[in-house]
């Protein structure tokens, strides 16, 4: 009995695996050689060099101060790392071999020419929505306008067993609809045209999209945002924070310049997604894109909530005009306080002027005359010196320390008229 | 004339008694460690001591320290090495240094009459004290330090 369970369990492990392996398996696409690439229409090369604009292509497959397209990027995944492949004309090293056949195969279903699965890292899970037409374009533009390198790059970092390409067969049976874009008839042309841009080539939820344990996007979280190489890919929903809604115009405009007026601009991992990439895109496509991605976000805020938010920006943004206010305490600080400023008792030699009587009096001449003329040393206290402000200080400064120290140091009623009297006394005792 | 005692040596001026003691220490007695600032009392880069208090030489006249003690930062100490000018060295404080003297001087009379000041006592106290270069938290930490080492002295 058991060994019949035990039996049949291991049929079905042969069969199940089998059968695994044969959806798993996939041919090998004979190379080609440089004579067998056929002429290309310019205006198809160029529509290719526009689409691997969108999808900046350049961006993952190159290295900085490299050639461009020459692969060895790496790419962090928390698998392990990955290293994007050389993706020019080189027979060798990149996919000078590749037949049309071939690229739109691994653009379309993430399968290399000798029928390897490709890993996700490559995100075959938006190509695969873009149009023959756009795939053969890029392909047309890279066989014919990319420079050919030699280039090798390194061996990918990802541990045993997921180094295993087979498993890929798998992770795109649970995650990935292979198949192209298909409009949305109740939606217009141009969301439409923006739709499959953004879920295709420019791949957008690549980086915007938190991924699942596996590495899979998570589609009920679509553009909610993601951690990305170091960085925070913001949600392109109403869930961004920015207290500006993101609005079609603003993505347009992001797209095309690298900024808009009220939000951040395109930096780190984003910055060559604009600047090397999408901006390249002729205005009706980057229209598009605004949208579809403002669809996303949903209905803009009101001109008077936008301008509410600009309002509530810039007035965070002034500096407290606290320590502007009195002119007399700032001056104090300046001035007076290196003496005039005691601890937890009263030094002698420091006079504390809350308990002195020159600010208590009814009339302040006592102590302006003090700050207008100084007291000498042969005045007051032996050895110490009071240098006068009598050259240094305006009549409305020294009224403003005046008034600072009547009004902090006492609780009587203010001095009035406290300018004219500092006048008065200055001139009625010229040095 | 004008007697002034200046780093406990007694000096005869023949100058307008209006002269502002900045001048007198710079011009006269060749003390330039103490530095001309703003000219009105308010950056305090002149800062020098009368009678043991911080006061800013540029808008003090020299009739009216005759007689008082005056010491400018060359006179500090003999070495060079007040507890604050130690403190100063071991934070590296200074950046370009102009404004470093006025402000030892501030610090070491502060710490005179304040011997275990916090840090509101060292910002109201050496708030006139102007550094353009920012070294204000390393102001601050030299100043914590050389009440620490004053204390244990």
């Amino acid at each position: 009995m058991v060994k019949n369970v035990l039996l049949t369990l291991f049929c079905l492990a042969v069969l199940g695996s089998g059968g695994f392996a044969v959806i798993a398996y996939r041919s090998e696409i004979s190379p080609i050689s440089a004579s067998d690439l056929r002429v290309f229409d310019p205006e198809v090369v160029e529509q290719g060099r526009l689409m691997a604009a969108a999808g900046f292509c350049a961006e993952c497959h190159s290295v900085p101060g490299n050639a461009p397209y020459a692969g060895g990027y790496a790419m962090e995944t928390g698998f392990g790392t990955l290293y994007s492949t050389n993706i020019t004309p080189d027979p060798e090293t990149g996919i000078g071999a590749w037949s049309e056949e071939a690229f739109l195969r691994a653009m379309h279903e993430g399968v290399d020419r000798e029928g390897r699965h490709l890993f996700p890292a490559f995100p075959y899970d938006h190509f695969t929505l873009m149009t023959k037409a756009d795939v053969r374009a890029i392909y047309a533009y890279l066989m014919t306008e990319v420079e050919p390198v030699a280039a090798s790059v390194p061996e990918n970092g990802l541990p045993f067993p997921m180094n295993f390409r087979i498993w890929q067969a798998g992770w795109k049976l649970l995650f990935v609809d292979l198949g192209r874009f298909e409009p949305e008839p109740d939606k217009s042309a141009d969301w439409n045209r923006g739709a499959y841009l953004v879920e295709g080539a420019t791949h957008c939820g690549a980086c915007h999209t938190p991924r699942n344990l596996l590495g899979a996007e998570i589609r009920s979280k679509d553009f909610g945002g993601a951690a990305i190489d170091r960085w925070i890919a913001p949600a392109l929903t109403a869930d961004n924070p920015a207290a500006i809604r993101w609005t079609a115009e603003d993505f347009t405009e992001y797209l095309k310049t690298g900024v808009t007026r009220a939000h951040g601009v395109a930096a780190g991992p984003m910055a060559p997604v604009v600047h090397a990439g999408l901006q390249k895109l002729p205005d009706n496509d980057l229209k598009a894109i605004g949208t579809y991605l403002g669809d996303v976000v949903g209905e803009p805020q009101s001109e008077a909530e936008i301008e509410a938010a600009i309002e509530t920006s810039l007035r965070a943004g002034r500096p407290s005009t606290g320590y502007r206010l009195d002119l007399g305490e700032r001056l104090y600080a300046s001035a007076c306080a290196a003496c005039h400023y005691n601890a937890t008792q009263i030094v002698p030699g420091r006079p504390d002027l809350g308990i002195n009587s020159v600010t208590r009096l009814d009339a302040p001449d006592n102590l302006v005359q003090v700050i207008l003329n100084g007291v000498g040393n042969e005045e007051g206290m032996a050895g110490v010196v009071m240098p006068g402000f009598r050259a240094a200080l305006s009549d409305d400064e020294v009224a403003a320390i005046s008034a600072y120290l009547r009004a902090s140091r006492t609780e009587f009623t203010p001095w009035p008229d406290l300018a004219a009297t500092v006048s008065r006394i200055r001139n009625s005792n010229a040095h | 004339m004008i007697s002034l005692k200046v780093n406990g040596r007694n000096f005869s001026l023949d100058m307008d008694p209006d002269t502002p003691l900045l001048w007198a220490l710079r011009d006269e007695l060749d003390m330039t460690g103490t530095k001309f600032g703003c000219g009105i009392g308010m950056c305090g880069a002149c800062t020098v001591h009368v009678g043991g208090r911080a006061t800013r030489a540029c808008i003090t006249f020299i009739r009216d320290v005759e007689g008082a003690e005056v010491t400018t930062i060359e006179g500090l100490d003999p070495q060079g090495n007040h507890p604050v000018q130690e403190a100063w060295r071991n934070l590296r404080v200074p950046q370009c240094g102009y404004c470093q003297s006025g402000q030892i001087m501030q610090a070491a009379a502060l710490l005179r009459d304040i011997p275990d000041p916090g840090d509101d006592d060292i910002d109201a106290v050496m708030t006139g004290n102007l550094c353009r270069c920012m070294t204000y938290p390393r102001i601050r930490n030299a100043v914590r330090e050389a009440a620490t080492v004053m204390k244990g002295n």
